[in-house]
Parts: C-alpha cells; structure tokens; sequence
C-alpha cells in the first residue's frame, strides 16, 4: 500500500484546515491522509485501522460484518485514524468534497488527543511498523510450525486478549526481583519487629521472654518469608497475559505469538479508555472549526446532515460522540461562566444559578486540560451534573422479567451517574487476577473474578478457562461468585467441572 | 486484497460449522420457499471466541428519551457507552442454497450417472482466458499491450525511465482470444412420485418435501441438464410441476401402481434407456389399498423398470394410519435387486440418515 496518495484539491483543503486547527490551539503530530475506495476501508476497520495484521480468520469475520452493515446500510465508515507518529487517517474516495473536510477536522482533534491525553503517553507511536512486524513475525511461525497449528495457538490465546492491567504501564506493581542487601537487612528488622515480646522488667526478662522461644519464633517467622518468597505471583496480578508469557511452558514461537497478542491489546487499551472522551472532543473540534472557519455557504446543508447523523442518538441509547461532545461544551460554559466551586454548587436559588456568570473566561483553558489528564471514567466522574443529566433526560434502564422488555427504571441523578461509571470501568470487561501460580502446590492456576456487582457469563468463563488451560498446560480453575455463591470452575485438560467453595479446599495464596 | 485469505478462511470455518450442523439444517422446512433467491442465511452460533465476560444479570443501562418509570425502552436496548450489555453473539451468515448442496455433496456420494445419449454428450463452453496477438480491436487487451510494448523498448534501449513514454506498436497488440472448453454432459432424469392420499397427513407430506427437496438440490446442482418429473398419487396418478408437487394438498384412497403406470409411460415416451440414467424415488406411508396391487408393484418394477434404470429409491415415512406395508412388500420380492434402495423416515432428523443410505453407494 502506497501511502501520502490523495487528490491535490483534498491536500489543499488538509492544509487549510490544519493551520486553522493550529490556529484555535490544536497541537497534533503529523497526520497523512490517505484517500481510499470504500472496500479498502471496510479491509482497514476490520483489521482495526492498520493496513497490516497477522494473518487470522477472526479479521475476514469482522470484515464479513462490516460489509453486511454496510449493505442492510446500518453504518458507514467515514473516517479512521491511527495512534501513531505520524497519524495516519483514511478518506473515501466517493464522498463529498464537505464530508471531507468534516472528517480531516474531526481527524487532526484525535491527532490532538492521541498526543495529549495521558492515557495514551506510553503507547507505541510506531505501531504502524510495530503491526506489519507481527504480521511478518506471525507468518514466519506459519511457515516453520503450518498455518493449522498457528491458527489453532492464535483462536486459544485472542480468548484472553483482555485479561491485561490497562494501568500497569503507569504503575510498578511487581517488586523488582533482584533485591538489595538493604532489603534484606529490612527483612530481617521486620522479622525481629513480629516476634512476641511480652513486657518484661529487665531481671524477668529471661524468664517471661525466653530467648529460645523468641529464637524459634525467629526460625518460623524466617521459614514463612522464605515461603512467601516462592509464592507466585507475589500479589494478585492483573496481566494474566505477562505472567503466562514469563511462567507458562510455552514453546518460543507461542510465547512469540501471546506477547504479539499482548501487545496489541495494551496499544488499543486507551482507546477503550476514552472513547467518550476522544469522539466527544473531536466532535467538539469538528463542529467548531467547521462552523467558525470551513464550510462555505453552499456547504452547510450538507454539513449539518452529517453531522446531525453523527451525534443522533436512538431511544434508550447512548451515542458517545453526542455525550462526550456536549460534556466538553458544557465544561467550555461552565468554565466560561465560572459555574463550578463552592459557591455555586451551594446555591440554592435555581433563577440565580440559571443567570449565573461571572465572565471568567477560563472555558477554553478548561477543555485543554481535561482532555489531558481524564479518561472516560474520571470524566464522567467529575464534570457529569445532575443539571446535566436532567437537560439531556437521561434514564437508567433495566431488564425487566415480567414483560421481557427493557424499561426505564428511573431517572434519579446518583444511579445513572453509578451505571455509566460501572458500564466504563476496566471498559467494561471483567477483573480477572492470578491469585495462585502453583495452586495446591501442585502448579496448578488459581485465577479469581473480582465481582463488582455483575456476575460473570458461565458459559462463556468455562470456554474461556479452557484456553488458558491449553496455555498453562495444569489443571486451572477460576473462582467466581455466582448468584451469590463462591464457586470454583476448573478444568484439567479433559474435563470441566464447578463446585462450590468450601472451607476444606485448599485456600489459594491470595484472596482477592 | 489482504484480506481475502482471511475472509476465505473465516468463510471456511462457516461451513464447517453447517457440516458440524447438517442434520439440523437438512431439516429447515422454510428453505423450500426461498429457493427462488437462492442464497439462504444461516445463523450460526459461536463462530466467535469466548471471552471472560459479564452475564445477562446485569444493572441495564442508561439511555436518553422522554418516558416515564416503567416505560418500555424502544429499540433493543442496546448498550450505552463502553458496552455493558452483552450481544448475543450470534451470527448470521449467508449461504447459497449451491454451497449448501456442495457440503451435503462432500458427505454424502454422487451417484456414477454413465454418459448416455449421443446428441448430448458433451456440452461445449467458450472461455476467454487466452491471449493472441491478433484479434478484433474490441478485444485488445490494454495492459498486455502495454506490458509487451514496455518490454520491447527496454529491451530496445529506448525507453527513458526520467520519460516514460510507452508507444505500442503493430506487433505489440495483444487480444482476448477464447478457448473452446468440452464439458462432459451425461443425460439424467429423475422421477419423483409422493402418495398424497388421506392417510399421508401434513407431517408426512412435510418430510417427504424435505427429503424430495434435498435430492433435487443436490442432484442439479452436480449436474447439468438433469431432468425431473413429478408425479403425485392417490387411486390415480398425475403428473404435476416441482411447484404443485412441493405444495399439493390431497386425501382419498391410496393405489400405488397407478404411480408406477405414469412413470413407465412416461419413460417410454420420452426417456430411451440407452440415453438417460433414470432415478425414481417413491414416498409414502407404506399403506396401499390391497396386497396384490403392492404385488403388482413389484412384478412392474421387476419387469420393465429396474433392467432400464439407475436407481429406485423408496423411502417409507412413518404413519398413524394404515399397515405401513408396502416397505415390507419390497424387501420380499425385489430383495435380489442391486437398485433397489429402501430407507425409513420418522422424524426430521432421519432425512440425513435416509439421503446416505441413498446415495453412499453411488449408483
């Protein structure tokens, strides 16, 4: 694929609209367009916005799926944009000469958020190469090992693609492994800090403390450390994926291939992350400098159609292009007018609240900075208002039994403001930990669901505990409550079974 | 494209799944309907991998609307940001009803139909996939043309990669040119008959329309030309089109001979021994209105059928009413004959047992 292709009068217009975009304060890395026909895209999206991908079936599906949308005209693609140094953001060819130009606008406002918002500072900004390597890499172990192996490895470890600490790259969970003699010299202090020493005065000391008791205590407290020492994973670990690469019996080829796996699902980790944020502030962007400084008069009915497209939103859904984008004006206005801080929040007077302005100005200031330091869910967290949720009529629904039907439930500000943050933590995937490397001392793996309120599919967990037993290659088992119940799915290599959790069984090495 | 492999592979998997599945799908009454469009959807289930995921228990959702407490939520309550609600991930897959016939043909075995017939052995096909450097001008192949010229200069000299000029002569003209492709063509017909009398209620009907059904898509899918006739009977028999065969709804007495009597007519009018390979499949309830009429049957059948034809299948579905005889009746007389093929459907799911016992010899 030939890249830096597109039409003279396009690379005109990205010009223009990029020095404007500079203009209003959007600082984006280099963004190369590339104009492609609509069969191309559909190829792209399906191989999540990359030319290139390892050779797997599960792409030729999500691109069968784009191509029936597009068919029954449930969606169209009209913009992609990659993370990486230098952006690289998709035009097809069929589209308005508009339509262009809101989706360049909208392009170089995700460039901006690529480079700024924190979430995504330690991600690849080579994964473009980074990709097209795993793609060579991939096809080399199918040339050594043959596609049917390869394929089988890949459809065992994609199951697990999202049982990674999205925040590891932030944090230092894991004690490094090489510890210092001063360490060791603190253990030792801690060890003698734990031994039982009963007050004493000093001529009954050897009589209420004596000292071999306080050495044995010494011996068994050492014997523990020790013990401890072999316990693996240390704590409950999150990156199930990093630590079967390090500990699992893999050949070099599958380890190859489940940390190319890995990898992957921490570059696209962000975007989970901040999905509100990023279509909301690129929207925000698009809309802005589409309507202040782009769009020539005979251009805004078009304009206005697709962008009112974009920003739709059925019943009883929530589209988060338009809540992201009217979070970031209301922020803009709020700022603007300073309604924030104690003072407002504490009036009580709904007509003087509604007039409330005190011309400070700092709306755009704010918007740069959240876009900065937030993810969705902090985003929500913070800047989400009951005023907000009352203005936009947002409800929380459930499924209702009775009539097999979804029905609102009500429309109170706490509960919706707690279902969003729920529906968006670790993006709405289940916390899985490795809570036991060697489980019974028989290296067995203990994994455990850390339950926030929601049970976890049992059908799916069972399948799902296969393929990490085809990894871990011992029997594995998966602590989970369900409906209440601790119960314990395991499965050996043959067979699958779930018990409940009694306090005969052997307890793993950590809770969680 | 990239992508093709895996798509071709992912289409693969599919059809896996439908061999994995054959005997539910043989079963799918509403396909006999559609065959029209030819392309049928399938939903196939998990295509998808697993992952650890949340279960249906789940809080709902926030949505955005008018509506009060207890307001049904329109649409289908798909999830808000982040996804919470799990999809049902299942996933319809389109197949042609031609593929279809193919996987069923994978499993199962063609029938050795011999070339007969001498007006029709082989059809002729003309392909354009040749390349000749004289032609009509409407066929002239711009990018060979191209290709040849491009060469030529370079091996001339003449050509200037900082000017690429590219001037095609005369004798670097290239032209479609079509190949004449023989294909092997054998003549077949096949005759179905159904007993449609009283004592064949909708459920039997229906089994023998799927069974029938299968047959006929298959078969012409594997070869061209293939003839088929359908004939429906009570005490009298008649002749019908697939249409009216498919959907006839009839009652009255039963008497199988008449069946046999339109068939053999019909074969000798139109259909020499020496040309056609001839299939007859006959369904019914087993039931006839007197022995000697089923004895009848099968002096016919010995007689004058079976030394001219391929195959005679005869599938028995099952029945409330009436002995269920007929079955019975066959395997006595006509035990020594090679083309004689019984099978015996109760229920749906015997249709694919029924359609190998027909066809895995491969007569």
């Amino acid at each position: 694929m030939s890249l830096h292709r597109i039409r003279p009068d396009l690379a005109r217009h990205a010009q223009e609209i990029a020095e404007i975009a500079k203009r209003a304060g959007l600082d984006f890395f280099e963004t190369r367009f590339e104009l492609v026909d609509f069969d191309t895209m559909q190829q792209i999206a399906a191989y999540g916005g990359f030319p290139q991908r390892y050779p797997h079936w599960r792409f030729g599906m999500e691109y069968e799926k784009l191509r029936k949308q597009h068919v029954y005209g449930l969606g169209k693609i009209y913009e992609m944009v990659i993370n990486n140094d230098p952006c690289y953001a998709y035009l097809v060819e069929d589209n308005s000469v508009t339509d262009q130009k809101l989706v360049m606008a909208h392009v170089y406002a995700h460039c901006d958020f690529f480079k700024h918002n924190y979430w995504f500072s330690k991600t690849n900004r080579k994964m473009m190469d980074e990709m097209a390597n795993h793609a060579t890499r991939v096809r080399r172990h199918i040339d050594r090992q043959g596609y049917e192996d390869v394929e089988r490895f890949i459809d065992t470890c994609y199951p697990l693609d999202n049982l990674i600490d999205p925040h590891s790259a932030f944090m230092q969970r894991e004690a490094k492994r090489d510890e210092t003699p001063s360490q060791t010299m603190s253990k030792e202090r801690e060890i003698e800090k734990d031994v039982v020493r009963f007050k004493a005065k000093p001529y009954l000391e050897s009589w209420i403390n004596p000292p071999h008791r306080a050495e044995k205590q010494r011996q068994e407290l050492m014997s523990q450390k020790k013990k401890e020492k072999h316990v693996l994973p240390r704590q409950p670990l999150r990156d199930v994926l990093g630590f079967l690469i390090e500990h699992a019996p893999l050949e070099d080829w599958e380890a190859d291939i489940l940390s190319i796996i890995r990898e992957e699902a921490y570059y696209y980790a962000p975007q989970g992350q901040t999905k509100i944020m990023n279509e909301g502030w690129a929207t925000f962007w698009h809309s802005r400098l589409m309507t202040r400084h782009i769009l020539t008069d005979d251009e805004i009915i078009t304009y206005a159609d697709h962008h009112s497209g974009t920003v739709a939103m059925g019943p009883g859904q929530i589209n988060p292009y338009k809540i992201g984008v009217e979070l970031f004006r209301d922020i803009e206005e709020r700022w603007n007018k300073g309604r924030f801080g104690k003072e407002y929040d504490e009036c009580k007077d709904m007509e003087a609240k509604r007039r409330w302005d005190r011309k400070l100005g700092m709306g755009m200031e704010k918007v740069f900075e959240v876009r900065s330091i937030h993810n969705d869910v902090t985003f929500i967290d913070e800047f989400l208002t009951p005023e907000f949720v009352d203005r936009f009529k947002m409800y929380h629904y459930r499924f209702d039994p009775s009539t097999r039907r979804m029905v609102v439930v009500n429309r109170d500000f706490n509960k919706i403001k707690a279902q969003l943050l729920f529906m968006l933590t670790n993006h709405a995937q289940p916390y899985i930990y490795v809570v036991d490397g060697n489980y019974s001392n028989r290296g067995e793996l203990y994994l455990a669901h850390k339950h926030t309120g929601v049970d976890l599919d049992i059908k799916y967990a069972v399948e799902t505990l296969k393929d990490v037993q085809r990894i871990w290659r011992r029997p594995t088992h998966l602590q989970a409550l369900i409906n209440d119940e601790m119960v314990l799915f395991s499965f050996d290599g043959e067979q699958s079974q779930q018990q409940k959790i009694h306090a005969d069984m052997p307890a793993p090495a950590h809770g969680v | 494209m990239k992508i093709d492999k895996d798509h071709q592979r992912f289409r693969q998997i599919v059809k896996g799944r439908i061999r994995d599945d054959l005997r539910k799908f043989l079963t799918r009454g509403e396909l006999i309907g559609k065959e029209g469009k030819n392309i049928i959807t399938i939903p196939v289930r998990g295509i998808d991998l697993p992952h650890f995921r949340y279960g249906d228990n789940n809080d709902g959702g926030v949505g955005i609307g008018e509506g009060q407490v207890g307001d049904g939520v329109d649409g289908d309550g798909e999830a808000g940001p982040g996804g919470s609600n799990p999809g049902n991930h299942l996933m319809e897959v389109e197949v042609s009803l031609d593929e279809l016939a193919d996987i069923l043909g994978e499993e199962l075995r063609l029938p050795r139909i011999k070339p007969k017939g001498n007006h029709q052995i082989t059809s002729q096909k003309d392909r354009y996939s040749g390349i000749r450097s004289t032609g009509p001008e409407s066929l002239r192949h711009f990018k060979r043309t191209f290709r040849a010229a491009l060469r030529r200069q370079i091996i001339a000299g003449t050509y200037d990669p900082n000017n690429p000029v590219i001037v095609p002569i005369r004798q670097d003209r290239r032209y479609r040119s079509w190949k004449t492709v023989l294909k092997p063509q054998s003549n077949a017909v096949i005759v179905y008959m159904m007993d449609v009398s009283g004592s064949m209620g909708d459920e039997q009907k229906e089994l023998v329309r799927l069974e029938a059904f299968w047959i006929d898509a298959w078969l012409r899918r594997n070869y061209e030309g293939i003839e088929s006739r359908y004939i429906v009977h009570d005490v009298r028999a008649a002749e019908v089109n697939r249409q009216t065969f498919f959907h006839i709804r009839e009652d009255g007495g039963t008497k199988i001979s008449s069946a046999f009597k339109l068939a053999r007519s019909i074969l000798d009018t139109h259909y020499a021994p020496e040309e056609w390979n001839v299939y007859i499949f006959h369904f019914s309830d087993g039931d006839n209105s007197s022995e000697s009429d089923s004895r009848e049957c099968c002096r016919m059948l010995r007689d004058h059928m079976l030394p001219r034809i391929n195959l005679f299948g005869y599938c028995q579905v099952a029945s409330a009413y009436g002995s269920g005889n007929f079955i019975n009746v066959i395997h006595e007389h006509l035990e020594e004959q090679q083309n004689v093929i019984t099978s015996r459907v109760n229920t749906k799911d015997d249709i694919y047992d029924s359609l190998k016992t027909f066809f895995t010899p491969g007569k």
